[in-house]
C-alpha cells in the first residue's frame, strides 16, 4: 500500500498531490512538466517534501510534522530510471548483484534465476553496460532493481528513451513482471497506450495537481 | 651506457623512496580534499582551495622555511611529534618526504577533483535507491569511477615529488645518504669542479623519470574517459 500526501515548491512550480493506493500497478499519468518525476523522487526519498506524509507498506518514510525523513538507501524501494543508469565500471552480473550486496541479503539462487529468466538477461551477464543495446540496458536495470528485493518498484518512464520497436520488445516483460514478480509498482508515463496495458490504477497529474484518480477508465 | 656511480645510485634510490612515501601518504588526504572541493559547498571553501594551491605559487624556499619553523626540532608541531611519538622530520629523509608531499599536493589533488566532478551523480542516486549508504556509494561507485584520475594524480604528484628541490633543501638540507635527493645531488655536483659528467647522468635520469610520469598520467586520463563510457 502507498499513501502520499505532499506539497513541494520547486521554483515557480508548486506540486500538491494526495492519493492512497492498494493497486498492484499505480499509473502516474500526465504531460511532461506535470510533476510526475518530482512526485516519484519524493517517494524515493531523493527529494524532500515541504509538507506532508508518505507511507510505504505501513512504514512512514516521510512526515514533516514529526520530522521523519527516511533516507533513500533505507527505504527498500527499487527505482528504474528512464536512462537505465547501470554502473559502467561493473559487469552486468555485478550490476545485478549490487543491491543484494549493499543490503547484505543472503543469496537466493532460485529468485535470482527466476528474475534473470523472466527478463531474458542470462546471456548478457558477462558483458559491460557499454556494450548493451538500449532495450537490453533497460531490462538489466529492471533486474537490478528487482534483485534488491524492494517492497515497492518505481519506474520513471522506463521506455521513454527507446524507439517504438524497442518499446514493443520491453512491454511484454513489464506485463510479466506485473503478473509474476509480486512487487507493487508505481509506473510513470505520458503514454496512454502503455498505461492501459500495465496499470491497475491511475493517478492523473496536471500542473502539479491530482485531477483524477481511479481505474484505467479515467484515461479515456 | 650510463655509468652510474654508487653515490649517484644512493641519491636516485633516496629520491624514489622519498617520492613513494610522499605520494602514498598524501593520496588519502588528496582524495578527501578533492571530494570536498568537488562536492561540498561550505564557508571558507575558496580559502581552502587557495591553500591547497599555495605551494604551487609560493617560493619553495618560503614553504621550506615555514616547514622548518613548524616541523623543525623546536617547531610547535615538530617538538610535539618528537617528544610524544618519536617522529622526527628535521634533517631526515622523512622530512624530505613531508616537503615533497606538500609541494606536490596541488598536482595530486587536481586530476582527482576533475575526475570526481566528471562523474554522473545520477549513478550515485541509483546506488542509493539500491540500498547503498552514502559511504558505500563513495567506495563502490564514486571512487572506482574516479580511480583513473586518482592514479593520474598520484603519477603527477610522484613526478613532482621526485624533482622537488627548494623546499626540501631548505627544510632538511643536503646530507648524502639521508636527505640528498637527485635534485640536491645535481645542485652539489655542478658546484664541484669535476662534477659535470655525474650531474649530466642524473639530469638524464630526471628527464626519463619525468617523461615516463607524464606519459603514464596521460594514459590513465584516457582510461578514465573509457571507463565513464562503460567500455
Amino acid at each position: 500500500m502507498l499513501q502520499v500526501d505532499v506539497e513541494k515548491q520547486l521554483g515557480e512550480f508548486s506540486l500538491s498531490a494526495s492519493f492512497t493506493s492498494e493497486g498492484r500497478v499505480i499509473g502516474l499519468f500526465g504531460a511532461s512538466g506535470a510533476g510526475k518525476s518530482s512526485l516519484v523522487n519524493m517517494i524515493a526519498g531523493l527529494l524532500r517534501p515541504d509538507r506532508g506524509t508518505i507511507v510505504i507498506d505501513g512504514e512512514t518514510v516521510d512526515d514533516t510534522t514529526a520530522g521523519i525523513h527516511v533516507p533513500t538507501w533505507r527505504r527498500r524501494i527499487g527505482y528504474v530510471f528512464q536512462d537505465a543508469r547501470l554502473f559502467p565500471h561493473l559487469s552486468v552480473a555485478q550490476n545485478l548483484d549490487y543491491g543484494r550486496r549493499m543490503n547484505r541479503l543472503a543469496a537466493d539462487p532460485a529468485q535470482h534465476k527466476r528474475i534473470i529468466d523472466l527478463l531474458d538477461i542470462g546471456a548478457l551477464q558477462g558483458r559491460r553496460p557499454g556494450k548493451l543495446s538500449g532495450g537490453e540496458r533497460q531490462r538489466v536495470a529492471l533486474g537490478r532493481a528487482l534483485l534488491s528485493r524492494p517492497r515497492l518498484l518505481l519506474l520513471d518512464e522506463p521506455l521513454g528513451a527507446l524507439d517504438e520497436g524497442r518499446k514493443l520488445e520491453i512491454l511484454p516483460y513489464l506485463v510479466r513482471l506485473r503478473d509474476e514478480a509480486n512487487v507493487p509498482m508505481v509506473y510513470v508515463s505520458h503514454d496512454v497506450a502503455e498505461l492501459r496495458q500495465l496499470a491497475t490504477q491511475i493517478v492523473m497529474l496536471k500542473q502539479g495537481r491530482v485531477t483524477s484518480f481511479g481505474g484505467v477508465k479515467v484515461l479515456a | 651506457m650510463l655509468d652510474i656511480s654508487p653515490a649517484e645510485w644512493t641519491a636516485i634510490l633516496l629520491s624514489l623512496r622519498v617520492a613513494v612515501m610522499a605520494t602514498l601518504v598524501a593520496t588519502p588526504f588528496g582524495i578527501a580534499l578533492a571530494w570536498l572541493l568537488a562536492r561540498k559547498d561550505f564557508w571558507g571553501k575558496p580559502v581552502l582551495d587557495a591553500l591547497v594551491h599555495l605551494p604551487l605559487v609560493l617560493p619553495p624556499v618560503v614553504t621550506g622555511y615555514l616547514l622548518l619553523l613548524t616541523f623543525g626540532r623546536r617547531g610547535l608541531v615538530g617538538s610535539f611529534l618528537a617528544d610524544h611519538l618519536g617522529i622526527v622530520f628535521a634533517f631526515r629523509w622523512t622530512g624530505a618526504a613531508l616537503a615533497c608531499g606538500l609541494m606536490s599536493f596541488p598536482l595530486l589533488v587536481r586530476p582527482i577533483r576533475l575526475s570526481i566532478e566528471a562523474i554522473d551523480r545520477r549513478l550515485e542516486q541509483a546506488a542509493e535507491t539500491l540500498g547503498a549508504a552514502p559511504w558505500k556509494v563513495f567506495f563502490t561507485v564514486t571512487l572506482p569511477l574516479a580511480l583513473p584520475g586518482v592514479l593520474a594524480g598520484m603519477v603527477l604528484g610522484f613526478a613532482k615529488a621526485i624533482g622537488e628541490f627548494g623546499a626540501t633543501i631548505t627544510f632538511v638540507s643536503n646530507i648524502p645518504g639521508e636527505t640528498q635527493t637527485i635534485s640536491s645531488a645535481i645542485y652539489s655536483l655542478i658546484q664541484t669542479p669535476d662534477g659535470d659528467a655525474a650531474a649530466g647522468r642524473l639530469v638524464i635520469v630526471s628527464i626519463v623519470l619525468a617523461l615516463g610520469a607524464l606519459i603514464a598520467a596521460e594514459w590513465f586520463a584516457r582510461r578514465a574517459i573509457a571507463r565513464l563510457h562503460g567500455n
